[in-house]
């Protein structure tokens, strides 16, 4: 784990409407290099569009977004907004993974793979095929390199979803809820890529409604509540004894429905 | 009739039969390949943000596929010199059914496009994709699987319809098998020939979609 001064991601009153729904309000973040975040939060939280506006899938109506040599400023119009090439270039430096794997069906494993490398940081085929059966071998899918995604199951699909998305050598990873869609007896291996991930330095943020996960693993626990970030800290201290009323019902409703959950968070 | 007097009576004809069906195969081609072209862009134009693209996808779908094929082509082959454009029979045939056929693949494109989940696009984005490149090489490869049995539909109306152009004096099948019925008069016989030489190529293009669709679900 690197510890640098600078944050890789900062983020400056964010705030997001769907219509008259305010979304996200007023929302600041750091984010450090090695850092692994869990975002919790009951469902139309804010959490997920959180997310999503990190690599601009949904346009924030207001703040400022630091990545890298990015800066961002989504204020209103007197200001210029970012162009569609740099948020080519943002997207291609930060990776994401999705609930439902998204994987394109009539690619290969291993054309899925390539894809992205080849047409966005110009990679000479030779090679992004190369780190593709490197990347592949260490999820142990080396075999499936040429198998159609509809042949592979749903833990597999997600296990080559996040290798696609390592595959651009992103600098920050961002998991939108990657177990949610998996049969429960496939959840163990995608968290296990995540967890090594995790432990080789990747800084993550994943949205997750896997309580055990985000304690074991992430280094740090935001609790979204109502469009903002209602409790913000060590994932042991922020399940085992939550400070708001709010944070306490949530974890007891996910207690009645998980087994996963940190034995000190009892009600 | 016996066989031999038969084969006599309609051997004289087949050389110009096999023309007229050969320049019926070219008429499709050409027809295909123009109401591909104005299917994809009325479609992309149907779907975009600008709202002058989609209203004028949307009026040449509405014209289109609101007023009869015949009409359409006299408009542009008798209606338009008098604007300074002549057209050969041939050229104004290819515009006029391309143009045709092309509010109705617009159409279907619409709908396969609409049939790609949203999550295809993210992903794709998410990955540095340009908005060209994930039409190009996410997006429109599954559209073509999606949409091939009814592209293939319209690509045998499209067939069938050069008939039309024998109004326009473009000698294809059906005015080829007229000029010989006003010689012979013996429409019958070849009438019939004359649909079953459509039948053959009709039958062509569905033998060659089935192959297309089975090369395009190696992945479902």
């Amino acid at each position: 784990m690197t510890a640098s001064p600078d944050p890789l991601l900062r983020i400056d009153n964010l705030s997001k409407s769907f219509g008259d729904h305010q979304v996200l309000k007023d929302i600041s973040l750091e984010v450090r290099h090695g850092e692994v975040i869990s975002v919790i939060g009951a469902s139309g939280s804010g959490k997920s569009t959180f997310l999503r506006c990190l690599n601009v899938l949904e346009r924030p109506d207001q703040g400022r977004l630091s990545f890298e040599n990015f800066h961002f400023d989504f204020r209103a119009a007197s200001v210029r907004q970012p162009t569609e090439a740099e948020l080519k270039a943002l997207r291609a430096r930060i990776g994401m993974v999705f609930q439902s794997y998204n994987l394109w069906p009539h690619m290969t494993v291993l054309e899925n793979v390539i894809e992205a490398p080849i047409r966005v940081r110009r990679t000479p085929r030779a090679e992004a095929v190369e780190r593709a059966e490197t990347l592949l071998a260490r999820i142990g899918l080396a075999e499936k390199r040429d198998a159609y995604p509809s042949r592979l199951s749903g833990g597999q699909q997600q296990r080559v979803a996040i290798v696609r998305a390592l595959a651009m050598q992103p600098r920050l990873m961002l998991f939108d809820e990657v177990t949610s869609a998996l049969d429960p007896e496939l959840v163990g291996e995608v968290l296990l890529l995540m967890a090594q991930l995790a432990a080789d330095g990747m800084t993550m943020l994943l949205v997750t409604h896997e309580m055990g996960f985000a304690r074991d693993v992430s280094t740090r626990t935001i609790f979204f509540d109502a469009g903002r970030i209602a409790e913000d800290g060590p994932p042991r201290e922020l399940l085992g004894r939550p400070r708001s009323e709010r944070l306490r019902q949530f974890l007891s409703r996910i207690l009645h429905e998980t087994y996963a959950v940190s034995p000190d968070s009892e009600e | 009739m016996t066989f031999s007097e038969w084969l006599d009576f309609f051997l004289p004809y087949v050389p110009g039969f096999l023309q007229a069906a050969w320049l019926v195969l070219v008429l499709t081609i050409f027809i295909i390949v123009v109401s591909w072209i104005c299917g994809l862009v009325a479609a992309l134009a149907r779907a975009s943000s600008v709202a002058a693209f989609r209203q004028a996808a949307i009026f040449y779908i509405w014209f289109i596929r609101g007023t009869p094929a015949l009409i359409q082509i006299f408009i542009i082959y008798f209606g338009l010199p008098p604007l300074g454009v002549q057209l050969s029979p041939f050229t104004a045939g290819i515009l006029a059914l391309g143009l045709n056929s092309g509010a109705y693949v617009a159409e279907i494109i619409r709908a396969g496009l609409s049939a790609i989940p949203r999550g295809q696009t993210e992903s794709s984005l998410a990955l540095g994709l340009s908005r060209g490149q994930i039409m190009r090489r996410i997006i429109l490869p599954q559209v073509v699987r999606i949409i091939l049995p009814a592209i293939t539909n319209e690509a045998i109306s499209t067939l069938k319809n050069t008939s039309l152009l024998s109004t326009i004096t473009v000698v294809e099948l059906t005015l080829y098998a007229q000029a010989i019925i006003a010689t012979t008069f013996r429409p019958f016989e070849f009438y019939i020939a004359t649909a079953v030489i459509y039948l053959v190529l009709t039958t062509l293009m569905t033998n060659l979609s089935g192959w297309a669709e089975r090369y395009n679900a190696r992945y479902v």
